[in-house]
């Protein structure tokens, strides 16, 4: 049997340069809208791209819905139903209980005040364990947990939204992104399902997330600095909420949605990160004719080594490649990296257009030749080289 | 459309029973119970006090994703070697079922200590410990599936999955899809289970899904009884192999049993609470046996998700009426939770290796602690103890918070 064609017929984007195509293709050929949208003040040395509006009245207009999840889940839900919007999918009974839901997906808020309480009240304490028991029996919301677990995310999108097909939540930092979109189109080119929503969110605003990449030293502390520019600690975080509905050609064709882009093909690799094991993983999967322009969207972190050895890669490719990193502009979404830049990637083919460089290096210099074609790296800051390749339907 | 078996060639199995499959098997047959008081952490001032805590060699002193990924390894390696794939790389993919995974209080604690103040702010001033460090890595969701994938020499990118308490039967489900479209001729799949850390506890009890008979730990899980009151939480593991028939015949394995079918439901309905109409469940069930090209009358024995609370148990048994009818008050149905507690992201793969031991053996597990039957679920719960029956065809349900439904049909043989 002959491989499905998969096309993507709804992408809904939520970050700190706004919502939607028109919002993003507008702000990222504009240097001061990037600029204005970086927040470097509320967690200063460090630097966050902060969602700063949501209206959450457009499709979480319960109370009871609202409260049942912090800003990290709202994103997600927001963006799927952008998403199931534009594919004609959103409100439709028949096509949401044949509609297959693979979230990728960290975790939800802490109550951080609460934890700041508890690490202040444990000093001097003989009994710190038994405090911690008391405080956080008292002090914890019942049902914040739910607003925590990872699955509830894609379980909010299928109680909010009415997606009813299937509900898997896959978790990993960056290899979830990529793997929600893999698995969703393996299983549509081999007749495993017809129409899936894939989805992932990121809230960067939460100290406990930042806190997690400290530990290891990702993070960009000082002055803010081109991505390509950057020390090993060269990460800033970026809230976004993506999402994109994949479906079948024949399926998509059967009840009149358009295609915005064609899911071309999407590997990963995964390799040990010894100098070099990450380029060759990428090259093995990099497989395209030469001859078509091409757009490239980066999912590069901006952390050390592996932001310059994707750099390097990248500049040793076939000439003519437009590449741009766009986390120079939204942050770095970790989970949500590749769907994101999958779903910029589709507006660019669908209109033709490449936005400008959005770094001074070399490698983002060459212009906006209407790209046919896009690649999408999803290189992990610590493992996982992900590829997406979306063509003109 | 029935789509093809999978052949299951290795299981692997370690709870709070003990650790590998034989002792498992022989303790869950003896209607013996893993649930016991907490020792692992102080428990002053809990509302639950008792679990299924894997506290051996050392596991209680580990992170949640350092149990996971020990847990998981042992199994790993228990079913890789029945399997008879030695220690070679394995060739096949990965797919873990794992709980989220968050820093604990010890290392909160810690960093807090070196900090200027208590606060995240200046705990964020002192954080690096580098790319390697233990704080970092060791709470990336990523890393317990890296290192399983090392340590098994599995092929491409690991795929850590969550549904809540359908987590392992989520990933068995991805790893048969992927088999049957021909992506891989043979899968790893783990599911792994650490989470008894003192917020999870709490977060759970808040919740009310917890049994709280912190008086009598061995007796406190009551699946299917009047006097049920929720669920105990409770770690373990166990991996299965699983291969395409052709792979496994090909190398002269001899399947233990085979994957027969797949069925899932997202239920619309409710956070915590399933659509009291069971639709979504009797979905998920209907869609395995369908998947599997099976009637219900093909099945011979369920394997309940069984938790042992007051809605679940009803809801189930509600689902099975639908599914079943008059049979419904016939068919064996038990619930391993009884004994080995509520392991979550771990249970559809835990529950599943059961299944595969209930068909090998022809012995039905009982559900223990059943002194109370409830008169709303009129069902053959296998009470307290364990019998030899017929059994070719395992239904194994899996539900998670969050509506995400999950059932199994599994065979002896492949057709």
């Amino acid at each position: 049997m002959a491989a499905r064609q998969v096309w993507i017929t709804g992408v809904g984007l939520i970050s700190a340069l706004g919502e939607g195509r028109d919002a993003h293709l507008a702000a990222l050929a504009d240097p001061g809208a990037v600029a204005a949208a970086r927040d470097s003040a509320s967690f200063a040395p460090f630097h966050v791209h902060p969602i700063r509006h949501l209206d959450l009245e457009r499709f979480m207009p319960r109370r009871g819905d609202q409260r049942a999840m912090g800003p990290w889940m709202q994103y997600g839900v927001h963006a799927s139903g952008l998403a199931l919007a534009e594919a004609g999918v959103l409100g439709d009974a028949a096509l949401l209980g044949r509609t297959h839901l693979l979230a990728a997906a960290a975790g939800g808020e802490r109550d951080l005040a609460l934890d700041e309480e508890i690490l202040a009240g444990l000093a001097g304490r003989e009994r710190p364990e038994a405090y911690i028991n008391t405080r956080l029996t008292e002090g914890l919301r019942p049902t914040a947990f739910l607003a925590q677990l990872s699955n509830m995310f894609a379980g909010n999108v299928s109680i909010v939204l009415g997606v009813a097909g299937s509900s898997r939540t896959f978790m990993g930092e960056e290899a979830a992104g990529v793997e929600i979109v893999r698995v969703a189109w393996r299983r549509i080119a081999a007749g495993q399902g017809d129409l899936f929503l894939v989805t992932a969110s990121y809230n960067a605003a939460r100290a406990d997330m930042l806190l997690l990449h400290q530990t290891g030293g990702r993070l960009l502390a000082g002055p803010w600095r081109g991505l390509w520019d950057r020390p090993a600690g060269g990460m800033t975080l970026g809230s976004v909420g993506v999402a994109l509905v994949l479906e079948a050609a024949d399926h998509a064709r059967a009840r009149g949605a358009r295609p915005i882009a064609r899911l071309a093909g999407v590997a990963h690799g995964w390799s040990d990160r010894r100098p070099g094991a990450a380029s060759r993983a990428a090259a093995a999967q990099w497989d395209l004719p030469a001859g078509v322009p091409t757009l490239v969207l980066s999912g590069a972190s901006g952390a050390g080594p592996v932001t310059a050895e994707e750099h390097a890669f990248l500049a040793g490719r076939a000439e003519g490649l437009a590449v741009r990193g766009t986390a120079a502009a939204l942050g770095h979404p970790v989970e949500a990296a590749f769907p994101a830049n999958l779903g910029l990637a589709a507006w660019c083919v669908d209109a033709g257009i490449a936005f400008p460089p959005l770094a001074t290096d070399p490698i983002e210099s060459v212009g906006s030749a209407a790209p046919r074609r896009a690649v999408v790296t999803g290189w992990g800051v610590r493992r996982g080289e992900g590829l997406g390749v979306l063509e003109a339907p | 459309m029935t789509a093809s078996p999978v052949a299951v060639t290795g299981i692997g199995i370690v709870t709070s029973l003990g650790e590998g499959t034989e002792a498992n098997w022989r303790a869950l047959l003896a209607g013996r119970s893993g649930i016991r008081r907490i020792t692992r952490f102080p428990v002053d001032g809990l509302k639950v006090t008792f679990g299924g805590a894997v506290d051996h060699g050392g596991l209680g002193a580990l992170t949640v994703a350092g149990r996971c990924f020990a847990m998981g390894r042992a199994v790993a390696a228990e079913a890789t070697a029945q399997a008879g794939l030695g220690d070679a790389a394995f060739a096949g993919p990965l797919f873990l079922a794992l709980p989220p995974i968050e820093m604990e209080w010890p290392q909160r604690r810690r960093i807090a200590a070196r900090a200027a103040a208590p606060r995240y702010a200046a705990m964020l001033a002192v954080a690096d410990e580098g790319p390697e460090g233990a704080d970092h890595v060791d709470f990336l969701f990523g890393t317990v599936a890296d290192r399983l994938a090392r340590a098994f020499g599995t092929e491409g990118a690991p795929i850590s999955m969550s549904t809540a308490c359908a987590s392992g039967a989520t990933a068995i489900q991805t790893a048969v899809e992927a088999i049957r479209r021909g992506d891989c001729a043979r899968a790893l799949v783990i599911g792994s289970e650490g989470s008894l850390q003192v917020e999870a506890l709490i977060r759970f009890g808040l919740l009310s899904a917890l049994s709280t008979h912190n008086e009598d730990p061995a007796g406190a899980s009551r699946p299917f009884a009047r006097d049920r009151d929720g669920f105990i939480m409770a770690e373990g593991a166990a991996a299965l192999v699983l291969e395409s028939p052709a792979a496994a015949a090909a190398r002269g394995a001899a399947p233990l049993a085979y994957l027969r079918g797949c069925g899932e439901a997202a239920d619309t309905f409710h956070r915590t609470r399933s659509n009291p109409d069971g639709s979504a469940i009797v979905r998920a069930i209907a869609g395995a046996l369908a998947d599997a090209g099976l009637p219900p009358d093909a099945v011979d024995y369920v394997n309940a998700h069984g938790t042992g609370t007051p809605e679940n148990d009803k809801m189930e048994c509600l689902a099975l009426q639908a599914v079943f009818g008059e049979r419904a008050t016939r068919l064996p149905v038990s619930s391993n939770k009884s004994m080995i507690g509520h392991t979550l992201s771990a249970a559809g793969t835990i529950e599943a290796a059961f299944s595969v031991l209930t068909m090998r053996d022809q012995m039905l597990p009982p559900t223990i602690n059943h002194r109370e039957p409830d008169p709303a679920i009129p069902l053959d719960v296998v009470p307290n103890v364990a019998r030899p029956a017929a059994v070719r065809t395992v239904l194994s349900n899996s539900f998670g918070f969050g509506g995400q439904n999950v059932s199994l049909v599994l065979s002896r043989d492949a057709g």
